[in-house]
């Protein structure tokens, strides 16, 4: 990857913030109902209002307003939830690590789930194994998260209640923390007690989110392997002697793997999208609970804030998924 | 398999998606009761299995005391409504938006295919919550969402199927005849792509109940009062200490509607596909 391409691909990055950031001006614009109206006490003048109007620069032209917000919002100042009233730039950092903790923790637990019935699948390769992960595969793959998340609950929760359904982590126990990445922060500092309490409640949402996407990664990567399984080098190692299951791990994986790799990020910004429901559900305090309150509330100085950190994640890391897929594949490499 | 059209994934799955329409369309003479009665001496009343049930309550009451197996049943209505309604507006946007794409080309094409890489870029989840915050809430905005957001479902596959279709040599002969495009586009490409589009109808229809409760689920689709899956999810989720079954029902429910839908979706590809079919 030469250093052309990479900023190439980070000044294409540039239009679609810029697209997203109007959207986000315009949402605000169409919504019924008056902001300025929703600011003043009652009793409020009409003088009142116009004075309000200029001090918010409502009185420009469109265009006028979006080049004030867009400066607004380039210095980080999103304006005051209406239903939160704290500062939005402060609101949707304080919850973004837990968002980002939950769906790396998925991912991660995906493409584990992934790659292990992969492995299993084509190690017993016409055999009932493979039959029984297909057909799981087939029913994983219809079912979506929020099921999932649901099911969880009331097998973990209720029927046989070994984890807490609700929440990040028990509140007697942390409070002290510097990030607002506690698991990673728990791991870090060796606080093995909290560390547990962290893990039994990320588990749960986690697998809600993880297995469509390992179901979808288990798919991909299988059709890959039995490709890479007719390939010369595979040959050549069975000629060797090499155990099937050293000829799939070192061999064959290896070069299958690209393909999945590319599209676990490409679902990542999905999985990501998920995480607005099961944190619901789970009451998993992120940025995607944050959000489905904020719309409740119709608290539109959030949504707007929420939105931009939804989109900047989505751009970045497809972003990477380029930049990671150009350096695996060494025809893009050159 | 057969060469039977009717293979056993039909028949389950169309079985189960018949019946579902069935409840639907006959909710108020099915339910036992008025969904919206509330009764607090049966509050959280359990199913009819458990010692301390009540015989008029099969399914137990929820936390207002109101039958789970009326509300069960009066909540299929919206659940159907937006599988049919929405799906097929969602196949006729994306279907038309593909055809164009995939036959005409050039402007057109690039950008059509354009949008549709934005729109998925985005997750689904995310764009119907904000969507449906925008335009409002109830079933009609719901749908409106639901078209908005996965025409592009449609519109990939379609757009994919014409240009391979428009390779055929079928077409050419078309075109030797002198048939004009707006006809071969319409007679030859369009009944060609036809299974395709059916199948994947079938699993809009099952995105499409998801989405429904989904957005029912955290509030935002018909009014609270009347029974939807999702909303009896939300209520049972409150409860699900005391009462688990408030919320195993709906949830079920859903799982088996969406099973369905993908059985028959399967079904019916292999038994409209003549490669598949032998």
């Amino acid at each position: 990857m030469n250093r052309s391409m990479l900023l190439r691909r980070l000044l294409q990055a540039i239009p679609t913030l810029f697209g997203v950031s109007v959207v986000v001006f315009v949402l605000v614009r169409v919504v019924p109902g008056n902001p300025i109206a929703m600011m003043l006490p009652p009793g409020a003048t009409a003088a009142d209002m116009e004075r309000l109007r200029v001090a918010y620069g409502l009185d420009g032209s469109i265009v006028e307003q979006y080049v004030i917000w867009l400066g607004q919002a380039l210095t980080g100042a999103f304006g005051t939830s209406i239903s939160l009233r704290q500062d939005v730039l402060e609101l949707v950092l304080g919850r973004l690590p837990a968002t980002l903790e939950l769906a790396l923790f998925a991912t991660v637990l995906a493409v584990t789930i992934g790659v292990l019935a992969t492995m299993l699948g084509s190690l017993y390769r016409g055999r009932w194994p493979e039959t029984l992960i297909d057909t799981i595969n087939g029913f994983t793959l219809a079912v979506p998260d929020f099921i999932w998340a649901l099911a969880l609950i009331l097998l973990f929760g209720v029927v046989l209640p070994i984890l807490p359904i609700s929440g990040r982590i028990n509140p007697r126990l942390g409070t002290e923390f510097l990030t607002g990445f506690y698991l990673l922060e728990a791991l870090l500092t060796g606080r093995f007690t909290v560390l547990g309490d962290l893990l039994r409640h990320i588990i749960m949402p986690s697998i809600a989110l993880a297995l469509p996407l390992a179901a979808i990664i288990t798919r991909v990567l299988k059709n890959s392997l039995a490709e890479a399984m007719v390939q010369d080098y595979v040959m050549i190692a069975r000629v060797k002697g090499f155990s099937r299951w050293r000829i799939i791990w070192q061999e064959a994986l290896r070069n299958a793997a690209i393909p999945a790799l590319t599209l676990t990020g490409v679902q990542f910004t999905f999985l990501v999208g998920g995480t607005v429901l099961v944190e619901k559900i789970f009451s998993y305090p992120g940025i995607g609970n944050m959000a489905i309150d904020a719309v409740t509330n119709r608290d539109l100085p959030l949504i707007q804030g929420l939105i931009l950190c939804f989109a900047v994640i989505f751009i970045t890391v497809n972003l990477l998924v380029d930049l990671s897929y150009a350096l695996l594949n060494p025809r893009l490499r050159s | 398999m057969t060469t039977a059209l009717l293979n056993w994934r039909i028949l389950v799955g169309g079985g189960i998606v018949a019946l579902l329409a069935l409840i639907a369309l006959f909710a108020p003479l099915l339910a036992p009761v008025d969904p919206l009665e509330q009764d607090l001496f049966l509050e959280l009343l359990p199913p009819w299995w458990q010692a301390d049930a009540d015989p008029t309550r099969a399914l137990g009451a929820d936390s207002l005391g109101r039958d789970v197996l009326s509300r069960l049943i009066h909540a299929a209505r919206p659940a159907l409504i937006v599988a049919v309604v929405a799906g097929t507006l969602t196949m006729l946007l994306g279907t038309a938006l593909g055809l164009m794409a995939g036959y005409m080309g050039g402007v057109v094409d690039t950008l059509i295919s354009r949008m549709v890489d934005i729109w998925t870029s985005f997750p689904a989840v995310l764009l119907a919550i904000m969507l449906v915050a925008l335009i409002g809430t109830g079933l009609h905005s719901v749908i409106i969402a639901i078209v908005l957001i996965d025409w592009t479902r449609f519109c990939r596959v379609v757009r994919a199927e014409t240009l391979a279709q428009a390779e055929m040599e079928y077409i050419d002969a078309a075109v030797t005849g002198g048939l004009r495009r707006g006809a071969i586009l319409f007679r030859e490409v369009l009944p060609n792509i036809l299974p395709l589009v059916i199948v994947l109808l079938t699993l809009e229809m099952s995105i499409a109940i998801i989405v429904e409760a989904v957005l029912s689920f955290v509030g935002l689709s018909v009014s609270s009062d009347s029974p939807t899956w999702g909303g009896m999810i939300a209520e049972g989720r409150q409860v699900i200490h005391q009462a688990w079954w408030v919320m195993a029902f709906p949830m079920g429910l859903i799982l088996i509607a969406v099973l369905a839908l993908n059985l028959l979706g399967d079904g019916l590809k292999t038994a409209l596909d003549p490669v598949l079919r032998r």
